[in-house]
């Protein structure tokens, strides 16, 4: 389809700002551009044409199956967006004199409290805008605890060689050195491995706890203890959260610092790859170090709190993206204290329920009850027929079925992380099972098909290799 | 309660059963008891939708909301065309993930590819990423792009955003990188300072905001004179309303040109989602952090669009990649698109002379008032300084009447903005109430 600059024709437009009612004066020549930036011309007709027919060519939660492994592609509730479009919280200055502010931070206020109960921690911060930045803020606060105790030789992160590429990433920007732990074959940190990498340097550890393998790692106590007694503190991914809500608390497993993807566990929409919320509950002794400024409470009030003298410092604008705390805060409220168990008891049924169906003929990672995603490996297919995860992904998209994760986590080969979430009901998942069988048959009789597909899509394999060898990364006039 | 779970207790039995479980519990049973919660979160209970569309509703209306607004300081109230929330409020925008799975996902990569060519033609500069948090952490993140091992001091305008000074600091303290502070003088930066600490050694870049925090057009060619003459990159923070009529980053010689793309269609939502862009030389593209979209064909030589230069990111380099980031603000970036598509080049002109003449007309009535002057005398765009005498009065007189005014600084003046929204009869009603106070 044409882009909105092939659709332009010189002269058309919208009619949206009226004109001048003031006096008007010169600026400078000297000050202005030589020329008037390439925008398109265009009708508002044409444009809600050309976005109309983009969403056309876009997948959403809203238009199918979207298991894709450790993204919590779950309902977005409308009741959400609707809420984070109230003029009290989307209408209002983020400098307004406090005393006008009162909504806002009284939301703010609200979602610390229960955000710290879901997760066991003393306290939150809204600031960080993504999973990767809750990481980096983090992991900030655990140097700024060391640094404050006088500690400066920690530089050391542990991270597990099964861990979200953001977990080493995110070290490397905080300025750590990133030492990687391998797993055991069953998917869980090596005891003895952790225990030989930990020392006086080590800094902290990052974990996810159901870990990236959909297993919950029964040694966790043991894991976190170990960290401690060399004196690090540990780091909680939440991108996993979604497995154990209101049943186990990263707090209670010896976490000290969490964050939270408010744009997975607590159903705000991705947004095509964001805006998010990367949330960040920590315990009382990382406290002092939380980015400023923080939302307290008294007699008069809702306040805003900069009186941090330890603090990291500003990790973001203003207080964060406040509009998805709000649509968190509105899920949170609607499932109350009963609800949120039960998304995430019905999020690992949905999973346990979709691996138990699909293991007689595909080879699981890790044969054992899975929590919230499962990982499955086709190397074998690979090896006998030449069919990969990604010819299997690709199948999909002809069935209006959204893909797995594909290829992760490293530590598996031929990969597919399958997380079905809670709010897929049954003839969903058994279609999906029922697909993923036919595929499996014809990977058996026709290998040859499947590596032609996707046949329906708007466009079909993309050759990305010459996308990355000579980028054309803007349109050309 | 409220719930999302479409099965019934029924079917979820007989889903257990077919997987050879009695129960829920079951599936938990291997976790060690002592790690378990073992009792209900302490949350109120869950609501129906129509209990927490009031209690929200009650919560919001908490707050004070603004119809006349004359404050900026790095978020503006400026006219959003309703084509936009109309757009961006798509569900298959709203609800779809990172487009990994090209083939169904041309939707949200090509309004990326559109966005990153409108800030290219914003910015005059050769590559744009498909955007970053906000401002603050886009000049964070540029500079990390600029600095090495052995050239790591990075100049910074005490002009800038406060906000985004402190990210920017925050960021330094973490990755190690030395920060210097230049002073303001007259309401500019003072390049002064940094002459004799540059450096082709150790100097990385420098961060210059213009227009700056107090409203004032910085000498951006200058300083790009100096932090070229000994190797080090120059990222220009800079407004995308101004740019319908300012000069470019580009065309001053930056190097990375970042900003805050709040004013283009983002409500002002206490201060977030907003949307920070990015832009760079083709010299530097491959240092960009975030995601990249790229043109290309599918098998059927069709042209198609996908992530591209991934060789970056983390997903692959996992600790060596150039940034931790593997989201961006997609659907901020397409708010930033309609926007800018809905007001074409001759609308966002106009969108930047209206607030460049009510912000003049503005600062001319305010001065023509007995003891109030403007604090700085060079060149602005939408947002100035006045010296007065009782800052807290006058705004409280303002507030009175359901106008936010001005924001107050430390020193007891007043940094003010006017955008289009901000018509002549409001403006006199400002200059009125502030009259009558000063009486």
């Amino acid at each position: 389809m044409q882009l909105l600059f092939e659709r332009s024709h010189a002269g058309r437009r919208c009619t949206i700002l009226p004109s001048c009612d003031v006096q008007t004066c010169e600026l400078d020549p000297s000050l202005c551009r030589a020329q008037a930036p390439r925008l398109p011309e265009l009708s508002e007709n044409e444009i809600s044409r050309h976005y109309t027919e983009l969403a056309k060519q876009t997948h959403g939660v809203n238009d199918g199956f979207y298991p894709l492994g450790s993204c919590t592609m779950k309902y977005n509730p409308k009741v959400n967006d609707e809420m984070a479009s109230l003029p009290g919280f989307a209408k209002v200055h983020p400098l307004q004199p406090e005393h006008t502010a009162q909504g806002c931070l009284e939301a703010l206020y609200l979602a610390d409290q229960y955000f710290c109960e879901i997760t066991g921690m003393d306290q939150m911060t809204f600031q960080p805008a993504a999973g990767a930045h809750g990481e980096l803020t983090g992991l900030m606060l655990i140097k700024a605890y060391h640094e404050a105790r006088g500690d400066f030789k920690r530089t050391k992160i542990l991270v597990p060689d099964s861990a979200h590429g953001t977990n080493p990433a995110s070290a490397t920007m905080a300025g750590f050195q990133v030492i990687s732990i391998p797993s055991l074959e069953n998917g869980c940190v090596d005891i003895d491995a952790l225990r030989q990498a930990t020392d006086e340097n080590t800094a902290g550890l990052m974990l996810t706890n159901p870990n990236t393998v959909g297993l919950f790692d029964l040694n966790i106590s043991q894991i976190t203890e170990i960290v401690h007694q060399a004196g690090g503190l540990c780091y909680y991914d939440g991108a996993n959260l979604n497995a154990i809500m209101g049943i186990v608390r990263p707090g209670d497993m010896g976490f000290d610092v969490v964050h939270l993807n408010l744009h997975k566990t607590f159903s705000t929409p991705h947004g095509g790859g964001g805006p998010g919320s990367g949330a960040v509950g920590c315990k009382e002794i990382l406290k002092p170090f939380l980015p400023a400024p923080v939302v307290t409470k008294d007699e008069s009030g809702y306040h805003l709190c900069n009186n941090l003298p330890q603090s990291i410092g500003a990790v973001k604008e203003f207080y964060g993206n406040f509009l998805v705390v709000i649509r968190a805060l509105t899920y949170v409220l609607t499932l109350g204290k009963e609800g949120i168990p039960e998304a995430s008891s019905n999020a690992v049924l949905n999973c346990n329920y979709m691996m138990g169906h699909l293991k007689d003929v595909y080879e699981m990672a890790f044969d054992k009850g899975c929590m919230h995603e499962f990982v499955m490996t086709l190397e074998k297919l690979k090896k006998e027929k030449d069919v990969s995860a990604m010819d299997v992904a690709k199948a999909l998209l002809d069935n209006g079925i959204h893909p797995p994760t594909m290829y992760f986590p490293l530590i598996v080969h031929e990969a597919l992380m399958v997380e079905p979430t809670e709010t897929e009901p049954r003839e969903v998942l058994d279609h999906a099972i029922s697909v993923f069988h036919k595929i499996y048959e014809t990977a058996l009789s026709d290998a040859q098909i499947l590596h032609e597909m996707p046949l329906h899509t708007p466009v079909r394999r993309l050759d990305e290799v010459s996308a990355a060898r000579n980028p054309k990364l803007r349109f050309q006039f | 309660m409220g719930s999302y779970v479409p099965s019934t207790l029924k079917e979820r039995q007989e889903m257990l059963e077919s997987i050879g479980l009695s129960s829920i519990d079951e599936l938990f049973a291997h976790i060690p008891s002592e790690l378990k919660l073992n009792r209900e979160l302490d949350l109120p209970s869950g609501k129906s939708e129509m209990e927490v569309n009031r209690l929200m509703n009650q919560i919001a209306s908490h707050s004070v909301v603004f119809n006349t607004i004359f404050r900026g300081a790095g978020a503006y109230d400026h006219y959003i065309p309703s084509i936009v929330k109309s757009v961006v409020g798509k569900e298959e925008f709203l609800t779809s993930y990172t487009p990994y799975q090209a083939e169904i996902s041309q939707g949200v990569l090509q309004s990326i590819f559109e966005y990153q060519t409108m800030i290219c033609e914003l910015t005059g500069m050769d590559v744009s990423n498909a955007s970053v948090y906000d401002g603050a952490t886009a000049a964070a993140e540029a500079v990390n792009m600029c600095c090495e091992r052995s050239r790591n001091i990075v100049f910074c305008s005490e002009a800038a955003h406060p906000d985004v000074i402190a990210v920017i600091k925050t960021y330094c303290w973490a990755s190690g990188h030395q920060l210097v502070m230049l002073p303001v003088k007259d309401g500019k930066t003072d390049f002064e300072p940094m002459s004799s600490q540059l450096d082709k050694k150790t100097s990385a870049c420098l961060y210059l905001q213009s227009p700056n925090f107090f409203g004032q057009l910085e000498e951006v060619e200058k300083a790009a004179e100096m932090v070229h003459s000994v190797g080090a990159k120059l990222i220009v923070g800079c407004n995308p309303i101004a740019l319908g009529m300012l000069k470019t980053p580009a065309e001053q010689g930056a190097d990375i040109a970042v900003g805050e793309g709040q004013p283009l269609g983002m409500s002002l939502s206490f201060g977030g989602p907003y949307l920070g862009f990015m832009a760079a030389t083709h010299a530097m593209m491959r240092k960009l952090p975030g995601r990249i979209v790229g043109e290309t064909t599918d098998v059927d030589g069709k042209r198609a669009f996908v992530l591209t230069l991934q060789a970056r990111e983390q997903h692959i380099r996992r600790e060596k990649a150039s940034s931790n980031i593997c989201s961006n603000q997609a659907l901020c970036a397409m708010t930033a698109s309609v926007y800018l598509s809905a007001m074409g080049p001759q609308g966002l002109q106009q969108a930047a002379n209206l607030c460049y003449q009510k912000a003049h007309y503005l600062a001319e009535q305010l001065t023509s008032l007995p003891g109030i002057t403007l604090k700085y005398n060079g060149p602005f765009f939408h947002e100035f300084v006045t010296m007065q005498k009782d800052a807290d009065k006058l705004l409280a007189a303002l507030e009175k009447e359901g106008i936010l005014g001005g924001y107050p600084l430390k020193d007891g003046s007043i940094l003010w903005c006017a955008t289009e929204k901000n018509t002549k009869e409001d403006m006199d009603r400002v200059v009125e109430i502030i009259r009558k106070e000063l009486m």
